[in-house]
């Protein structure tokens, strides 16, 4: 039964993992904007995976005080996570505003076609 | 933890399909969906102010900022010609170390690993008598640490004007170029 328990949670930390590599994958070979934001925010996400994952106490509760419970998780990465948060729709917003611009002044989006038209000119 | 372990298991098999996915209205639906997913894994993981944001702000706020991205731009993906083999060694590499370097971490969930030892310890017991807040993620953000969430509030202004600059520069030509033609 213990084995199992490790096992399951040496798996959160694979996923993890799997899915910021999987982030970073995406913002390096997709040449899409768009995409690249997307492959930024699946990035951004899994590290919030990374930080609540060993906040977690097997047993515990949301820490909400309440008479009724004694072990509440730990509340300190959920404050970071929530500020990560926040500030990573900023950056989102900031990106997809700066590809806006970036498609009135080329009439594309694909990194690819942007450098040959740099080339060109 | 047997859910957890199903949400993990859904949540890569979204993340494959975004990265397999052409349409871009499909990558940002497929991405919602990898926003509530990523919720529901925050509220089995007792997170749940931190759920609600990534439900409310993943899910929501980020979803309506790329459909209106989509409305102005094209809205399908060419096909690449750049190689990839370099960027998945890369990936597959760091993956490796990173797992490896997860080895030595402390077993998921136990109450006696050094994250707990901290000061955590010390908001939950006295947050009532600091602050008379119940919930200590909104003690601890809006109290204890609120010069955080002072600098989070400057960063999100920062973003603001800067998108408010880029866009507006983007309409003032837009209309110039009406007057042109």
């Amino acid at each position: 039964m213990e084995t199992l328990a490790t096992a399951l949670g040496h798996y959160n930390y694979v996923i993890t993992i799997f899915l910021m590599m999987i982030g970073l994958y995406i913002v390096v070979v997709r040449g899409n904007m768009v995409k690249k934001l997307v492959g930024l925010s699946i990035f951004q996400t899994s590290v919030y995976l990374l930080y609540i994952a060993p906040g977690k106490i097997i047993g515990g509760t949301a820490p909400i005080i309440d008479p009724a419970f004694k072990v509440y998780s730990n509340p300190l990465p959920h404050v970071l996570i929530l500020t990560a948060i926040v500030v990573g729709v900023a950056t989102l917003a900031l990106g997809l505003a700066l590809v806006v611009r970036i498609n009135e002044a080329y009439g594309t989006i694909e990194e690819d076609e942007i450098f040959e038209r740099d080339r060109e000119t | 933890m047997l859910i957890n372990t199903v949400l993990m298991t859904l949540l890569a098999v979204v993340t494959i399909a975004i990265v397999r996915q052409r349409s871009l209205f499909g990558v940002v639906i497929l991405a919602s969906v990898y926003s509530f997913l990523m919720a529901s894994v925050l509220v089995v993981l007792d997170a749940v102010d931190v759920a609600m944001t990534e439900a409310s702000v993943g899910a929501g706020i980020s979803t309506v900022l790329l459909l209106a991205t989509l409305h102005l731009i094209k809205t399908t993906e060419i096909r690449s010609v750049r190689p990839h083999l370099m960027p998945l060694v890369i990936s597959v590499g760091t993956g490796a170390i990173l797992v490896w370097g997860t080895l030595v971490l402390p077993p998921f969930g136990t109450p006696d690993a050094v994250i707990h030892q901290h000061v955590a310890a010390r908001y939950v017991a006295d947050t009532i008598k600091d602050t008379g807040v119940p919930n200590v993620v909104t003690s601890v953000l809006a109290d204890y640490r609120s010069y955080d969430t002072l600098g989070e509030t400057t960063v999100i202004f920062t973003a603001g004007i800067g998108v408010m600059l880029l866009l507006h520069r983007a309409r003032r030509r837009g209309r110039s170029n009406d007057g042109e033609t």
